[in-house]
Formats: structure tokens, C-alpha cells, sequence
């Protein structure tokens, strides 16, 4: 009975985007008046209203599996393009709003307690209500983004969600990740703005294509018209999409902005650049599957492009020290996890490592933070301690970085809570059962040993480096002696904190449960299927958990053999760095990827500019054509019109004419004598002259 | 029964003379009297067509003739009033102000 | 000779005769008597042409009316002479014009009226101003209206301009 009225809940749809924009609008007018609690307040209540609306769709969903067209507005009418401004409501995109109002809402919860240190820490509490503005713009944004019924809905939120990274990795933009005044968080913005960019470019091709060879953008319209089209076509559309998701999910080539947007603020990180945005490829894959199931080849690139970028990311977070760094480099690992299982056409594996990883992977994010705070609060009280004004503190005295791991250490004693919730991230992360990574892994792996072999084998090796470089950080952070003062006194975050880190640490270690690979308890399978057509809802298989779970523990134990058997003191060289030697120098930069990108389109491009700008732009446009040829050009034409043209004919016209006038006039003013008589006169000789003529006539 | 044209040659002497009387005079006063008279001049060919065409429109005629007349020695009257007042004559050879 | 042209020749004579009165005469004064016989000797042909109550209007408009506005104004600015009129050697042109205009006029009747006299009906119908009002209140009451709005406005208009203009004192608004 309610499951069959709950239909009606389908209409509140708009409010999923309307909810947050309210809560934006509210914090942009009154912000300044509602003080810092009054602001997240707002903002959290509009996220968790989205949640709200987002639960009871998905209620309204469990009696009709079919879902909805929302139609709010029409949008677009030009020639045979028409678009609606419709909300999709199905099995698919009511997961994706779950998960990104469900973490959103935590993720707001959390950034009330930790902006307020951290805008403080930064000397700027003005920040604050900015923050949260663009937070609940995100939301919005996003809500678009998976909610669109077309194409081009889709792409208005995916540029939304563009801008707000942009925003939000550029928050504090002059200054650069451990507050010197600089402009390196403003050039992460750019850069992130910029890959995305690329991508966006491959997206709107896409899309152009679709439009070309289909006729329109709307989803039905376009997966029931996809298959008529020529396998060329196809890949060519797929292709372009891909380079969309690269650039928003952060694959190669494009991932390189994604470690650079760590320079937001941690809830940002979490929320944007781990749970949500960079999940917006691995959405479109799977919303586009109808496209993507018709080309094999597609599949295969696809499939391929993302177990590379998995096993490459981890291979680069091995080397890292900056703890978000690890994590940033980890959510590349994984979402091209997620990218070769919706590839492959295991969408319902994809979704479910989307949305297990989007628990635990904001749960470390978030931890992370509340470790960095930890450690800004012990830097502060340590110094406070001596030098009394704490004011003056708020200067840097030293370089300190609370997100360097080699400043940290031992951190279990002083972070207990915080801790918990790491480990519990940790082992998911690293697959270690029960927990929610385990089993969302372990399908992906299962699919990719049925389709793909060799993507069973690259991702294979990338679960085995992910165990080990959470090994890593885990004894790095939590063991070992304090490498640091400031370690040494970090503390404990408050509840505010740690709450919606206890929440996402129970969703982390419970989240499996949705899609267990038992008969009958594949839930978020059979959920999907009513939107996904082809869904293979796979049984356990021994030999491939097994083996993965083999290799995480022996990745952890490995990890334990090098990191906490012989704990680092302050200042000692990492122990990969021998063993691995040079291949160690190439993880810990990065494999030089962005300095290759300097050297090979950077440079090369800003060359080009700079000749474009200077030699084409300026010396040749400029000076030569305009300046020479069409300046002088002009002067010389015009000149010839005014002097000979102008001054010798038009104007010697109208002076001879003019003369004639004045000449004429003078002798006709003497017939002007004032004399009424001379006038009568006049009239007189001309009565006479008309009486002669009739007289004559 | 006098033929019409004795009275249009009378009124054409009558015409002709009050046209003299416009151009000889320099007193303004006459000048409008020898208009007056031209009026009259006109006006009496307009009786004798009427008669010679056994109509009313020339009497009629007449009639709106002597009524613009009595508006304009009105006005000219005022005219030569208001130059007097100005000027202390009416030699209209003294006014001359509008020379080109 | 009939009676009725003896009386149009001594009436023609008069006229004539006045009229080169009013040309000649030095004193505006008369020169308004003569006008005033000039316009009754008119207003007798009107009646011999049958037009007795165009006549009647010559006498009381013209001769009445206007003359008397003449020979007040004449008396109200004192210009009953004026000397140094009338410098023959400026005549030359007038003159002659004047005398060709007589010609033409007269050669013009000859040419084309001829010896008509009466060509429509005679007698009474044409002398009955019963007939006349009646054509004039109804084939031309609007040019009837007109005339009186006419003279409304040079009414205006006289008094306008012959009224004395106060002297504006420097500074003040008019």
C-alpha cells in the first residue's frame, strides 16, 4: 500500500538540486549575520534535506523499479533539437544521489568543526561562509549531473561540478598548502580547470557526435537509435567520452590535476576529489552502457585504460609522504578500478566499488584531516608553550608541514578515535575482509578474470601495492616513535569531527552488505538491474578472494617487515629507497609525468603561444599587415580621397556653387529696397505683362 | 440699357487710377485709400458680370469682398496707428529698415 | 441718349473726377472726401445694375463705416498735410505703367465683352435681396461664418496693435 503511493514522492525530484541551492543562496544573502554555526547549519540541513529527498525516491523507487521522467521545464526547442530540463529518476542515478547527498551531508557535518580550525590556522575566518556556499553549490551541481535526462543536463552539471572544484581547490588561493603567500593553490585550481578542460572537450565531441548521428540527447532516445549505428561511429563516440572520463575521473592521461587539487581544504579533497566529481566518469560509462555494451573495442580500451592508471597511481602513492598525496594517488588507483569494471560491462561492480569507496575513501580523507589538525593543534600548543603570545604564532616561525608523514608518527596514542576509523578505512581499502572494499574488489577482480585476463593481472598487482602503501602510511602515521614536536602534542578532534567519521567508518566496515555475492543477497545487482539491462550478478568465487586476500595481507605484512620492524626516526631515508633505487626516485616524483608534460605540451605549447602572440599576433598582424599594409593603406587612401577627391572635385563644387549663389544673391538684393512703392511696382509691370498676354493671346 | 463694358471701362480707369494712387502717394493713409478704391474698381465689374449674367454670386461676392475690406482697413488702420507711434510718420519712403 | 446714360456719364465723370481727387489731392482730408463721393457715385451704379442692397451696404460700409475710421485716425494723429509729395521725376514709371494698364484693360473689354449688355434675366429677381439672403445662408453660410470669425480676429488684432505697450523696465521678466 505505501510502496504503491510512494509514486508520488518522484515529483519532489527538483528539490534534490533545489535543497542545496536554498541553503547556498541563504548562506550568500544572510551568511554574514548567522554567525559560523548558524552557516553550517544551513548548509548541512540543505545537504541532508537532498538526502532526505534522495532516500525517499529511492523508497518511491522500491515500488516502481521503473522509475521516472520528471519533466520541470522546457529548455531547449532549436530546429530539431529538443530538450527538456527533465530528472531521471532510476535505480542508477538515485544510487548516485544517495551517495552523494548521504557523504555530502557527513562531509558538511565534518567541515563545521574542521573549517573552523582551519580558517583560523589560515588567519582568515572571513573564509568560512565562502566555503560553505560552495560546498552546497557543489551539491547542486552534482544533483544535476546525475540526475540529467539528457546528455547536455548532464554536461551543465558536469561543468558545474568543474567549477566548483575549481572553486574549491582554489579556496585558499593565495597562499600555497602550508599557508606561505603564494599563488600555488590558485595554479592547482587552474590546473585541475584546465585538464578538465580537455576533457570536456572530449565530452562535448561526444556529444556533438551523438547528436550528429542519433538526432537527440535524450538518454532513451539516444541507447534506442545507438545500436543502428556503424561500429566506427560508435568507437569514435566512445573514444571522445573516454577522454571525458579521464579528465573527470582522473585516468591517464589526464589524472595529473587530481594530486594537485589536495591544495583544498581536506572536506574538499573528500568529498569532490574522492567520493563524488571523479565518480562522474564512472557514472557517465555506466549511464552510456547501452553505447558502450555495443562496441567490444570500446570495452577493451576502456577496460584497459583503467587497470593502467590503477596499477601506475598505486606504483606512485608507494612514494609519496604527504599523507593526502598518498590518498590522492590512491583515488586514481581506484577509480580506475572503477573504470575498467564499468568498462568491461560489469557496471554493478563498478557501482558498488563507487559507492563502498566513496564511504571509506572519504572516511580516510576525513581522517587524514582530523590528523593534520591534530598535528596543527600540537604545533601551536608546542609552541605556545614557550613563547606564550599565541597570536604571533600564527606567523609560520618555521616550515612545518602537518601533512608530511615524516613529521608525524606514534599518533595512535594521541588520536585514538581518529585511529579506529583509519584502520577500519584502511583494511577496506586494502581489501581485507569482512570489510566494504573487500567485496567490491573482489568482484571487480572476478569480472576481469572472466572478460579481460589481462586486466585481472594489472589490477591484481594495483591491490597488491594499494595494501602495501596503506601498510605504509598506516605505520608511518599511527607507530613508531613521534618524528616530530608537534606529533608529539597533537590531539584529539572534537565530536563534530569524529562523529561523521564514526558513521563512515560503520558505512565502511557494513557496506559490503548491499551486494554480497551470495544468492539473494545481491541487492544493489538486482537494484541496478532495472535500469542497467545486461547485469551479471556473479557468484563468490574461492580462488580469486583467496588470492587477493593473500596478497593484501602479504602486502601489509611486507609493509610491517619495512616500516614498523625497524621504525623510522626523524630524518631517515625511506627503506624502499635502497632496495628499489632509481625506480624508488620515480615513484617518489612522480614518474616525472608532469614534468614530461612540462616538456613535451607545456613548453612546446607556451612556445607556440608565445610565437603565436609575438611573431604571428604581433610583428605580423600587428605591425606588418595592420600597421603597414592596412593603417598605411587607409592614411594613404583616405588622404587620396580628401585632398585631390574631396578638396579638388566635391568640395570645388559645392564652392563654385556656392559663389554662383553669393554672386546672384548680391545682384538680386538690390532689387530689395525696402520701398513698399518699388515693390507695388513690380507687382504692377507683372499685371500688366499677364493682361498683355491675354490681351494677345 | 447701358452696355456692360461702359461699366467695366469705368471700372478699369477707376482701377488704374486707384494703382497710381498706390504707387505716386507716399502717404500711407492715401495708399490705403487708393487701395479702397481699387476694391471698388473690382467690385463694380463684379456687379455688372452679375447683371450681365443674371446671377447672385457676383453681389454675394461683393458682400465678402466689403466685409475682408472692413477687416482690413481695421487692421491697417492699427498698423498705421502703431508705425506712428514708433516712428512719428507715416512716409512710407522713411521705412525702408528692410532693405536688402 | 437715354436718361439712363446721361446719368451714367455725369455719374462716371464724378467718379473719375474723385477718384483722381483722391491721387492728387494734398490734404488727406479731402483726400477722404473725395473718397466718400467716389463710393456713393459707385454705390448709385450698383443700383442701376439692379444690386440695391450692395448699394446699400457701398454707402453704410464703405462710405460710412470705413471713412468715418479714416478720418478719425487722421484726426487722432494730426496728419491732414503732408508737404514734399509727389517728385515728377519719379513718376516716369507709375505713370506708364499705369497708362498701359488702362489700355489693356480697356482693349480687354472691348475684345472680349464687346457690346453686351444683358445677356440673363433682367428686372426684378436679381434686385430682390429676400433671393440674395437666401443664396447667401445657404450655398455660402460657410464662408459667411468664416467672414464673422474674420472680423473677430481683426478686431483682436486692431485692438492688439494699437494698444499702448507698456515701457519694460530693464531686468523684469516681460
Amino acid at each position: 500500500m505505501f510502496l504503491s503511493e510512494s509514486s508520488r514522492f518522484f515529483t519532489l525530484v527538483p528539490w534534490i538540486v533545489f535543497a542545496p541551492l536554498l541553503g547556498m543562496v541563504v548562506n550568500m544573502l544572510f551568511g554574514k549575520r548567522l554567525g559560523e554555526k548558524g552557516i553550517g547549519t544551513v548548509a548541512s540541513l540543505a545537504a541532508g534535506a537532498a538526502f532526505l529527498v534522495s532516500v525517499l525516491l529511492a523508497v518511491a523507487l522500491a515500488g516502481h523499479p521503473e522509475g521516472a521522467i520528471v519533466k520541470f521545464a522546457e529548455w531547449i526547442q532549436i530546429g530539431p533539437l529538443a530538450l527538456d530540463w527533465a530528472f531521471r529518476v532510476d535505480t542508477l542515478s538515485v544510487t548516485m544521489m544517495l551517495v552523494v547527498s548521504g557523504v555530502g551531508t557527513l562531509i558538511h557535518i565534518y567541515a563545521i568543526g574542521y573549517m573552523r580550525e582551519d580558517v583560523r590556522y589560515k588567519n582568515d575566518p572571513g573564509r568560512y561562509n565562502r566555503f560553505f556556499v560552495f560546498m552546497n553549490f557543489f551539491i547542486a551541481v552534482m544533483m544535476i549531473l546525475v540526475s540529467g535526462d539528457n546528455y547536455l543536463m548532464l554536461f551543465v552539471g558536469w561543468e558545474g561540478v568543474g567549477l566548483a572544484s575549481y572553486l574549491l581547490i582554489g579556496f585558499w588561493y593565495d597562499m600555497d598548502t602550508l599557508g606561505r603567500p603564494s599563488w600555488a593553490n590558485a595554479n592547482a585550481a587552474t590546473k585541475a580547470f584546465v585538464a578538465n578542460r580537455v576533457g570536456d572537450f572530449g565530452f562535448l565531441i561526444a556529444a556533438f557526435l551523438i547528436f550528429w548521428n542519433i538526432g537527440s540527447l535524450q538518454f532513451d532516445a539516444v541507447f534506442a537509435g545507438a545500436p543502428a549505428l556503424a561500429p566506427e561511429i560508435l568507437l569514435l563516440i566512445t573514444v571522445f567520452m573516454l577522454i571525458g572520463v579521464a579528465g573527470k575521473s582522473a585516468q591517464i592521461p589526464l589524472y595529473v590535476w587530481l594530486p594537485d587539487a589536495m591544495a583544498g581544504p581536506t572536506p574538499v579533497s573528500a568529498l569532490i576529489h574522492a567520493a563524488t566529481m571523479v565518480t562522474a566518469g564512472v557514472y557517465l560509462v555506466a549511464r552510456s552502457a547501452p553505447i558502450f555494451s555495443l562496441s567490444h573495442d570500446a570495452q577493451y580500451i576502456v577496460a584497459t585504460l583503467g587497470a593502467v592508471t590503477a596499477l601506475f597511481a598505486a606504483t606512485i602513492a608507494v612514494g609519496q609522504y604527504d599523507i593526502k598525496k598518498v590518498l590522492a594517488y590512491s583515488t586514481i588507483s581506484q577509480l580506475g578500478f572503477m573504470v575498467a569494471a564499468v568498462g568491461m560491462g560489469a557496471y554493478v561492480a563498478g557501482m558498488f566499488h563507487l559507492v563502498t569507496h566513496a564511504f571509506f575513501k572519504a572516511l580516510l580523507f576525513l581522517s587524514a584531516g582530523s590528523v593534520i589538525l591534530g598535528l596543527e593543534r600540537g604545533h601551536h600548543q608546542g609552541h605556545s608553550s614557550d613563547a606564550g603570545d599565541p597570536h604571533e604564532l600564527a606567523e609560520p616561525v618555521e616550515t612545518f608541514d602537518p601533512a608530511d608523514m615524516r613529521n608525524m608518527g606514534g599518533l595512535r596514542r594521541q588520536m585514538p578515535v581518529t585511529f579506529w576509523v583509519y584502520m577500519i578505512g584502511t583494511l577496506a581499502l586494502a581489501g581485507i575482509f569482512p570489510f566494504a572494499g573487500f567485496w567490491s574488489k573482489d568482484e571487480i577482480l572476478l569480472d576481469a578474470s572472466l572478460h579481460f585476463p589481462h586486466v585481472y593481472w594489472i589490477l591484481s598487482a594495483a591491490a597488491f601495492l594499494t595494501a602495501f602503501y596503506m601498510g605504509r602510511q598506516v605505520w608511518m602515521v599511527f607507530f613508531g616513535p613521534a618524528r616530530h614536536p608537534a606529533a608529539a602534542h597533537a590531539q584529539e578532534s572534537p565530536p563534530v569531527i569524529t562523529v561523521p567519521l564514526i558513521i563512515l567508518a560503520v558505512l565502511s566496515a557494513l557496506g559490503g552488505l548491499i551486494n554480497l555475492p551470495v544468492s539473494g543477497f545481491q541487492q544493489l545487482g538486482h537494484w541496478l538491474e532495472h535500469t542497467l539491462s545486461e547485469v551479471e550478478l556473479l557468484p563468490f568465487n574461492g580462488a580469486i578472494a583467496g588470492l587477493s586476500t593473500v596478497l593484501a595481507l602479504a602486502a601489509l605484512a611486507l609493509s610491517w617487515f619495512l616500516y614498523q620492524r625497524k621504525p623510522l626516526e626523524t630524518g631517515d631515508p625511506d627503506p624502499l629507497a635502497k632496495p628499489l633505487g632509481l625506480a624508488f626516485v620515480g615513484m617518489q616524483n612522480k614518474w616525472f609525468i608532469d614534468e614530461a608534460y612540462q616538456f613535451v605540451i607545456i613548453r612546446p605549447y607556451a612556445r607556440l603561444a608565445k610565437f603565436l602572440a609575438e611573431t604571428l599576433d604581433w610583428d605580423f598582424l600587428h605591425e606588418w599587415l595592420h600597421d603597414s599594409i592596412i593603417v598605411s593603406g587607409f592614411v594613404g587612401l583616405a588622404r587620396f580621397l580628401a585632398d585631390p577627391v574631396d578638396l579638388g572635385v566635391v568640395d570645388k563644387i559645392s564652392t563654385l556653387l556656392a559663389d554662383w549663389v553669393r554672386e546672384t544673391s548680391e545682384t538680386l538684393r538690390e532689387m530689395q529696397t525696402g520701398f513698399v512703392r518699388h515693390y507695388a511696382l513690380s507687382v504692377l509691370v507683372g499685371v500688366v505683362a499677364i493682361l498683355g498676354y491675354l490681351l494677345l493671346k | 440699357m447701358i452696355p456692360i463694358s461702359y461699366y467695366l471701362i469705368l471700372s478699369a480707369i477707376l482701377f488704374s487710377l486707384g494703382a497710381l494712387g498706390v504707387l505716386l502717394r507716399r502717404n500711407a493713409l492715401v495708399i490705403f485709400m487708393s487701395i479702397e478704391l481699387m476694391l471698388n474698381a473690382a467690385n463694380l465689374t463684379f456687379v455688372a458680370f452679375s447683371r450681365l449674367y443674371g446671377s447672385f454670386d457676383g453681389q454675394i461676392f461683393v458682400f465678402f469682398v466689403m466685409a475682408v475690406a472692413a477687416a482690413e482697413v481695421a487692421v491697417g488702420l492699427a498698423l498705421v496707428v502703431a508705425i506712428y507711434r514708433s516712428r512719428n510718420t507715416i512716409d512710407i519712403d522713411s521705412m525702408n529698415s528692410l532693405k536688402g | 441718349m437715354s436718361l439712363e446714360m446721361i446719368l451714367f456719364f455725369v455719374l462716371a465723370l464724378i467718379a473719375i473726377g474723385t477718384a483722381v481727387g483722391v491721387l492728387l489731392s494734398r490734404s488727406t482730408v479731402y483726400a477722404a472726401l473725395y473718397l466718400v463721393v467716389n463710393f456713393v457715385s459707385v454705390a448709385i451704379f450698383y443700383l442701376l445694375l439692379d444690386a440695391p442692397f450692395i448699394a446699400l451696404s457701398q454707402v453704410a460700409v464703405y462710405a460710412g463705416a470705413i471713412m468715418v475710421l479714416f478720418l478719425f485716425v487722421i484726426m487722432l494723429l494730426g496728419l491732414e498735410n503732408i508737404a514734399g509729395e509727389l517728385q515728377w521725376q519719379k513718376m516716369i514709371w507709375p505713370l506708364g505703367m499705369g497708362a498701359i494698364l488702362l489700355v489693356e484693360g480697356v482693349f480687354l473689354v472691348i475684345q472680349r465683352v464687346g457690346q453686351n449688355t444683358y445677356i440673363g434675366s433682367t428686372g426684378t429677381a436679381l434686385s430682390d435681396p429676400a433671393l440674395l439672403a437666401k443664396v447667401l445662408f445657404t450655398d455660402y453660410a460657410l464662408p459667411f461664418e468664416l467672414t464673422a470669425v474674420l472680423l473677430l480676429v481683426a478686431m483682436i488684432g486692431a485692438i492688439v496693435m494699437s494698444k499702448h505697450e507698456k515701457p519694460v523696465k530693464e531686468g523684469q521678466p516681460r
